[in-house]
């Protein structure tokens, strides 16, 4: 008893966020195949893309010949958002259930309980990234280079992390799992709305103006720049600028959410 | 049997599919979720996909077309459609989870009537979505080169599919009765098309992708609603749509018999 009272609080904290992660990941290995719609729905739109679009390389102002290697960041970044999503729908689940209530009347505080589901996520979204990358190389992307697939990983980490933030915050408000297409889509329309097809100079007028003012434009062409030629600072902050910005956003309106329930 | 009874025994059998498509119908039009990914899902797709791959008509090869706005609105119709169908055999297995259909099995109605009347509610998803595209189409300054007989002859194409994809999504629901297998062919639905010229011309395809799109039936049903769309009405590519349309009504209707017995014996 005495032990547990003078175990400091941050690392009290810690073992909370370890417990909920351990948690995500037995319903990972426990239910294998509820992983596989977030692995299957990235490889599907990468493979349909490459073979639909592939053509696109040949007009000009296309940066790259491969566009295998175009767009294989995008589908990493899109399994990041249905993985991050689906950490909403779980939370909805939990919320369903009654599980979160038991949380909530734990002394861990709220930010732990949200910090426990958005890491998870950020850890679950590396799976659907390999599985799509190794296809995309097996298919002949390019190597993106040790810097460049260090600086694509953690853009999906942290895309991830964003993703849950907003299905958490869509949890907490709506309290139930029927707002899990406005989660999904949401990421969706997201993630696409960027230079996800083609070059900014070859989108059309009204995706241009979207995909300029969108950030995460930004954190795709720092995801990309690897894979389509050199890794450079100048194409890394204005990403790493981007995702922290939306990572404050919405992990604020997640946390004001999660404050509120349960008063 | 003389001719009068046989005209009862039909008038009756109309009566029936027309009761349970109604049914079918007001289910679908009730629930916005079930509408709702049918229509936003493909119009999101149709959006992005139109902004951001708009520079393809440049390509050496792309068919003459007014926009690639016009180009796309067949591709659309047909993910929608697409979605109707996986749609209505979700609505039919969440039926036979629930004992519907087993009500129904007991009652002294034909089993074809069954499977008809779900698929009446995947045919007015299906006109539903022809009609939305073609005004999104037509609001966003796309044509309709052949005009009004174009509109509805893609109208026609797109509900007739609807309903003959939906006759394969019947076949599943009924051969597993579960709501979440028929849901998990989503994926499918998508490979499927991605693996058809509804998004891109066949022949700027790239391998395989542009070989599996030659011989695939939705290749055929997608130019067959695009041709009035961009350029005029073709007898070839019509033809080539409805049969390709024909031959999964008969592939849909075999598998949804063989799913009925095995149902039935089953129980």
């Amino acid at each position: 008893m005495e032990a547990a009272v003078a175990m400091p609080a941050w690392r009290s904290n810690l073992a909370t966020i370890a417990a909920l992660m351990a948690r995500a990941k037995n319903e990972l290995l426990r239910v294998p195949g509820a992983a596989i719609p977030g692995v299957l729905a990235p490889t599907i739109f990468f493979l349909g893309l490459n073979g639909v679009f592939g053509a696109l390389t040949q007009l000009r102002g296309f940066s790259t010949s491969s566009y295998e290697s175009f767009i294989v960041p995008v589908s990493m970044l899109q399994g990041a958002g249905f993985t991050g999503a689906a950490a909403g729908v779980n939370l909805a689940r939990d919320i369903e259930a009654g599980w979160l209530d038991r949380l909530l009347v734990s002394p861990a505080p709220r930010w732990v309980l949200l910090a426990g589901t958005v890491l998870a996520a950020s850890a679950r979204a590396l799976i659907p990234a390999t599985f799509v990358l190794s296809v995309a190389l097996l298919l002949g992307a390019g190597w993106p280079g040790v810097d460049g697939l260090l600086i694509a990983y953690v853009m999906v980490a942290a895309m991830a992390a964003v993703a849950a933030c907003w299905g958490s915050f869509l949890a907490l408000r709506f309290k139930s799992q029927s707002a899990a297409p406005l989660m999904q889509a949401g990421m969706m329309a997201l993630i696409l709305t960027t230079t996800a097809y083609a070059p900014l100079a070859l989108l059309g007028a009204w995706l241009q103006d979207i995909a300029r003012v969108n950030p995460v434009t930004q954190v795709l062409e720092a995801a990309r720049q690897g894979f389509v030629g050199s890794v450079s600072w100048a194409e890394t902050w204005p990403g790493v600028l981007a995702i922290t910005g939306m990572l404050a956003l919405l992990g604020a309106l997640a946390l004001r959410e999660m404050r509120r329930t349960g008063l | 049997m003389d001719a009068h009874l046989l005209g009862s025994a039909l008038r009756t059998n109309l009566r029936i599919v027309r009761a349970l498509g109604m049914r079918s119908i007001r289910q679908t039009f009730r629930r916005p979720q079930l509408i709702a990914p049918i229509i936003v899902f493909p119009t999101l797709l149709l959006a992005i996909q139109t902004g951001g791959a708009g520079s393809a008509v440049e390509l050496p090869g792309f068919p003459p077309v007014q926009s690639f706005l016009q180009f796309m609105l067949a591709g659309a119709m047909m993910n929608a459609l697409m979605l109707a169908g996986n749609s209505g055999g979700i609505a039919l297995a969440v039926d036979i989870e629930m004992g519907f259909t087993d009500r129904l099995f007991s009652a002294p109605i034909p089993r074809f009537a069954i499977v008809l009347g779900r698929l009446a509610g995947t045919a007015a998803l299906g006109l539903f979505a022809s009609l939305w595209f073609l005004t999104i189409g037509l609001v966003f300054g796309a044509t309709i080169e052949s005009g009004v007989a174009g509109a509805l002859m893609a109208i026609v194409l797109v509900t007739a599919s609807a309903m003959a994809v939906g006759g394969i999504g019947a076949a599943i629901a009924l051969r597993t009765g579960s709501a979440s297998v028929v849901q998990g062919l989503f994926p499918l639905v998508l490979v499927v098309l991605f693996l058809s010229s509804a998004f891109f011309p066949q022949e700027l395809m790239i391998e395989p992708a542009k070989t599996i799109a030659k011989y695939n039936p939705l290749s055929f049903i997608v130019e067959g609603i695009r041709e009035p769309i961009i350029s005029g009405i073709n007898a070839s590519d019509t033809l080539d749509a409805v049969l390709a349309i024909l031959g999964i009504v008969v592939l849909g209707l075999l598998l949804s018999d063989r799913a009925l017995r095995h149902r039935l014996k089953v129980g």
